[in-house]
């Protein structure tokens, strides 16, 4: 069900897509993004029964400015859903519906699962829409966001090398 | 730029004199807490740790460091600058305490009233807190918590190690006694 090669690798390009971002039908996507580092987080469903659940946590972590990265949270839930959950968690990045088809988006990036739902899969993109980095959490567990910052430090880093 | 399929978060802050301890200063364990004090995971802990601390009062030392989850949480912020300000006046863990046994209570008023219960400046303190005098200090504690791996509260490292295990007391106790074996 999902692509055959698994979860997409660094120095591919991003596959391209957009997908509703708000009620009014906007359409948000990586590929408005180009020049900034991307930080694609698919996750399994807004409403985690924890604190600080995996897209609270990234709308508190007051770092990802610092590295002018675009963050796009995606799901297959539906706007509706997308927008209760951010308004009762507070959260200001997008919230992309991978609703219909469902999980097509998920599954390009290679990780959708038996239950219908994406992966916990974090993809960071560089400035020209390559993957720089990738990791797919084990089940039920919050990767956190130090994998995000690492990969968006080494990008800082690999551009500071290209400028000299 | 490859990626392990897993890997084990370490505490990448190591515990300086700048950090808030209790427990003997040469405990063969360490555990560093990030919390949020309106977080009721981290309330429910509270209790555990306290008597996991009584319990392996030779062999642990506990480090608080802060993680407040604001856009969730209204009042964790102003609940940890709080905790920051009591700290410069040497009484950090009372109103660490203060904190998890009220959480039903961190409105600014109520919070004023624990303030004062402790014997502390309320009104100082207070003018403190709205001129953001320890904001730095909490985000830095928060963005170092990110760096390490903290993916919500409560997180504990054990002897550098994110701990993965629950947080009830044979958990903890487990935890603690296998790192002070290992």
């Amino acid at each position: 069900m999902s692509d055959p090669n698994g979860l997409i690798q660094p120095g591919r390009p991003a596959p391209g897509f957009t997908l509703t971002s708000t009620l009014d039908g906007r359409q948000t996507g990586p590929e408005q993004f180009r020049g900034r580092p991307v930080v694609l987080a698919f996750y399994p469903a807004d409403w985690s029964p924890v604190c600080g659940d995996q897209m609270s946590l990234y709308q508190a972590a007051p770092v990802f400015d610092q590295y002018d990265a675009v963050l796009l949270g995606i799901s297959v839930d539906s706007i509706w859903s997308h927008r209760a959950y951010a308004r009762s968690q507070g959260i200001e990045f997008p919230l992309l519906a991978d609703f219909e088809p469902k999980g097509e988006v998920a599954r390009r990036y290679g990780e959708y699962t038996a239950p219908g739902e994406a992966a916990r899969v974090l993809v960071v993109l560089d400035q020209a829409g390559t993957v720089a980095w990738s990791y797919v959490s084990t089940p039920n567990v919050n990767p956190g966001a130090d994998g995000i910052f690492d990969a968006l430090d080494r990008l800082a880093a690999d551009r500071g090398v290209m400028a000299r | 730029m490859s990626t392990p399929l897993q890997v084990t978060a370490r505490l990448r802050d190591p515990v300086t004199s700048d950090d808030h301890v209790r427990g003997p200063a040469d405990a063969p364990v360490t555990i560093v807490e990030y919390g949020d004090f309106q977080c009721q995971f981290c309330g429910a802990a509270y209790p555990n740790l306290h008597e996991l601390l009584r319990q392996r009062a030779d062999t642990v030392r506990m480090v608080y460091r802060y993680f407040p989850i604001a856009n969730v949480h209204p009042y964790a912020e102003r609940a940890a600058e709080t905790a920051e300000a009591a700290g410069t006046r040497g009484r950090f863990w009372e109103m660490h305490d203060w904190l998890y046994d009220h959480q039903d209570q961190l409105d600014p008023v109520h919070l004023s009233l624990g303030v004062e219960q402790l014997g502390l400046p309320p009104d100082e303190l207070n003018a403190e807190v709205e001129g953001r005098v320890y904001a730095d200090r909490v985000r830095r504690d928060f963005v170092g918590g990110i760096r390490s791996g903290v993916n919500g509260t409560p997180t504990l490292f054990v002897n550098d190690v994110r701990h993965e295990g629950g947080y009830d007391l044979p958990d903890l106790l487990t935890a603690v006694d296998a790192a002070a074996n290992a």
